[in-house]
């Protein structure tokens, strides 16, 4: 699914990570822990394709592709999802609006038709009592006056919806009280499946005991060790 | 049609659209428009060309000679070469087209051409000269519907024909909300406007269905000088539309429109404007210059006037859709989006000017700036000192599209009463590259974010257009902004 093979990133000429290395087969979910400042959210990013990185050595495999080639939209609709440690807020823009949008720029790119209204507002409610998320969020805009813990599972039901084959998670657990904590734990777990692989990055365990991955990585100094 | 989008990947449809024109119009020009230039002479000459009747030749001639006397303003936050009035043609009527009587007689190649633009079918079908009502040249080329509206009580027709058949209501109500002398461009306008349209609502008439005029300048060297006139009688109610388009010229032309609004007791009158003349090209040759004055009466108590406005077109703007509310308990509105990409400049506000009682305004204004262009809000509110209890809330957003563009807020408040209640709100933005990519990383495009971040900021202006209008607006900064970022 994913290859991360010797790579190292820098920002503004500053190296952040050093030849780091790492393999995600379909289904299998991995966590990255270390401490703030460590990469994490580099790494996570780079592979999401967020512009603001040079990549100076080193490769990113995705499903066969050369993943660096792509496109941020691109990877996205290849099937990549970063659940973002600081979602944004989109003033005037629900949620609703932009999800259904997303959904079908993806539907597009894999040469599908639009989804139906009628389908796409049974399938969004069904995917927002799984998060526990309150109907009138989704006519909301997006993120806008959203407390923590609703951001949060505001990704997951993004998440939820959008399907993706690798599932990058940035933190997802940071801000999270514990009720929240194990509301975005369960959502997540429920997506979990033999094809859909999963990088939890975080620097706390607590998240790992109710998230249980098949590997652990740590990361220092930019490097998996 | 108004070109923003036809750049140089759209050659095709640019031939295709000069094409047209040189088929539909360049030899009509020699017989039906007047030499360049402006006297006396020509303001006489436009007054008999329409048959108008004696008061309304005085009318025009005392306008002109005030213009004459008037200086030309300076201090709106413009800039551009001194217009030669002299060189610009104050009539043109265009000869009769070949009609054709359906869509499906278009070449589809321009279809396509409208359908990128947004523009909704009865605007293809005016363009294409299947009969609409429109505003072509200084000539109103066609009003629709007449006999439905006329059966409501409701009168919308060409101000030239109003003036024939209802004199005395033009009389009464011309030059009573914007008077001859109120400013250079509205006398200018009082002395040569050709055309342009009339509605009159009974007392107690919900109009049926909303109206709508659709301005165009298409020949070349001429200006535009409509002059729209509104009535609402005790308790009536109307909406009104108005769609303005130009071509692609080299040329900078000139609009100068007036509209006055009158709003009799508990009467409603909205007012939804979508502005799209030339812009110019990316180098700032060539657009229109836009300079509009749009005024409205609330005359009676509890009446109300709406101003919607998306300014995307034009090399310049200049216009202030206001409300005088002169009734107690009267209540205005203004709710604008202007956009100005590459060389554009806008200069756009409001003026709420509070007589009355309880009466209450709102300004919710949206300015977005991109390339190199200049977005200015201008705005008054004036609490005068018999306005008890006068209520205003103002709101005014910039978003900054790039580093070369420009945002200015020009707020101007004075208040006379003691009891009134102001609010100001301003902000400035930028679209960020975290909402960037954000909405890149759920699998949007780049143009598809940015227009989706750009209508979300719009949102509270967009949702008082009727839902028609919304839709085509929406398009159109679509297509406005096509290459804004990256």
């Amino acid at each position: 699914m994913l290859k991360v093979t010797n790579l190292h990133v820098s920002i503004d000429g500053k190296s952040i990570l050093n030849g780091i290395n790492l393999e995600v087969k379909p289904g299998e979910v991995h966590a990255i822990m270390g401490p703030n400042g460590s990469g994490k959210s580099t790494l996570t990013n780079v592979i999401a394709g967020r512009d603001g990185y040079e990549v100076t050595q080193g490769s990113i495999e995705y499903l066969g592709k050369d993943l660096l080639e792509l496109a941020a939209e691109e990877r996205a609709c290849e099937g990549i999802f970063l659940a973002f440690q600081y979602p944004v807020e989109i003033p005037g823009v629900s949620n609703m609006a932009m999800l259904k949008a997303a959904m079908n720029s993806m539907r597009k790119y894999r040469g599908q038709e639009e989804i139906k209204a009628g389908d796409f507002l049974k399938l969004i409610r069904q995917k927002a009592d799984l998060v526990e998320m309150k109907h009138e969020f989704l006519k909301r805009a997006v993120n806008q006056g959203f407390s923590g813990g609703e951001k949060k599972r505001n990704e997951i039901l993004q998440m939820a919806m959008l399907e993706p084959k690798l599932a990058l998670l940035d933190e997802t657990d940071s801000g999270l009280d514990i009720d929240a904590l194990k509301t975005v734990s369960h959502g997540v777990n429920a997506l979990r499946s033999p094809e859909r692989s999963m990088v939890l990055v975080t620097h706390y365990q607590r998240l790992l005991d109710y998230i249980v991955p098949d590997y652990v990585h740590v990361l220092a100094n930019g490097k998996i060790i | 049609m108004s070109a923003p989008i036809l750049n140089e990947k759209n050659k095709d449809l640019k031939e295709l659209v000069k094409r047209e024109y040189k088929e539909g119009f360049v030899t009509d020009i020699e017989s039906d428009t007047f030499e360049p230039g402006l006297d006396e002479d020509v303001v006489r000459r436009i007054s008999a060309k329409k048959n108008e009747p004696e008061f309304m030749l005085e009318y025009r001639l005392k306008a002109f000679r005030r213009w004459l006397k008037m200086p030309e303003p300076g201090w709106a936050h413009i800039d551009y070469p001194k217009i030669d009035f002299q060189s610009i043609a104050y009539f043109s009527a265009p000869k009769e087209m070949p009609q054709l009587d359906s869509l499906d007689q278009v070449d589809p190649k321009l279809l396509e051409t409208y359908a990128k633009l947004g523009i909704p079918l009865e605007e293809q079908k005016m363009m294409n000269n299947v009969a609409v009502d429109a505003v072509f040249d200084s000539v109103s080329v066609r009003t629709t519907f007449r006999e439905t509206l006329s059966k409501a009580g409701v009168i919308f027709m060409p101000i030239s024909e109003a003036l024939q058949e209802h004199p005395e209501l033009i009389k009464q109500y011309l030059g009573s909300v914007v008077p001859t002398q109120d400013n250079y461009y509205a006398a200018l306008n009082a002395a040569v406007f050709s055309d342009g349209s009339f509605v009159y609502i009974p007392k107690g008439v919900r109009c049926p269905m909303e109206l709508s005029t659709y301005f165009r300048i298409n020949e070349m060297n001429t200006g535009q000088f409509e002059r729209t006139l509104i009535i609402a009688e005790e308790g009536a109610y109307v909406s009104y539309l108005e769609g303005c388009t130009a071509p692609q010229r080299d040329e900078n032309q000139l609009h100068a429109a007036v509209v006055e609004l009158v709003a009799h007791k508990d009467a409603e009158i909205k007012y939804s404007t979508v502005q799209n003349w030339y812009p110019g090209d990316e180098n700032g040759k060539g657009g229109i210059y836009n300079f509009v004055t749009k005024r409205g009466l609330c005359k009676g108590d509890n009446s109300k006037i709406s101003w919607t406005q998306v300014e995307t077109g034009s090399a310049i703007t200049w216009k202030y859709p206001s409300c005088v509310l002169q009734g107690d308990n009267s209540v205005g509105e203004f709710y604008s989006v202007a956009l100005t990409h590459n060389k554009q400049q806008a200069d756009t506000g409001t003026k709420m000017i509070h007589m009355g009682k309880n009466t209450s305004s709102t300004i919710i204004s949206k300015g977005i700036s991109a390339g190199h262009g200049h977005n200015t809000y201008r705005g008054l509110v004036k609490i005068l000192k018999g306005a008890d209890n006068a209520r205003n809330f103002s709101q005014c957003d910039s978003l900054l599209m790039g580093d070369q563009c420009g945002a200015h807020t020009f707020p101007y408040i004075e208040v006379q009463n003691p009891t009134a209640n102001l609010e100001h709100e301003a902000t400035t933005s930028k679209i960020s590259e975290d909402q960037l990519f954000y909405l890149k990383q759920r699998g949007l495009g780049e143009e598809a974010a940015v227009s989706m971040i750009v209508n979300g900021f719009c949102k509270d202006v967009f949702r008082e257009l009727p839902m028609e209008f919304a839709v085509e607006a929406q398009k159109l900064l679509e297509v406005s902004l096509e290459g804004a970022v990256g």
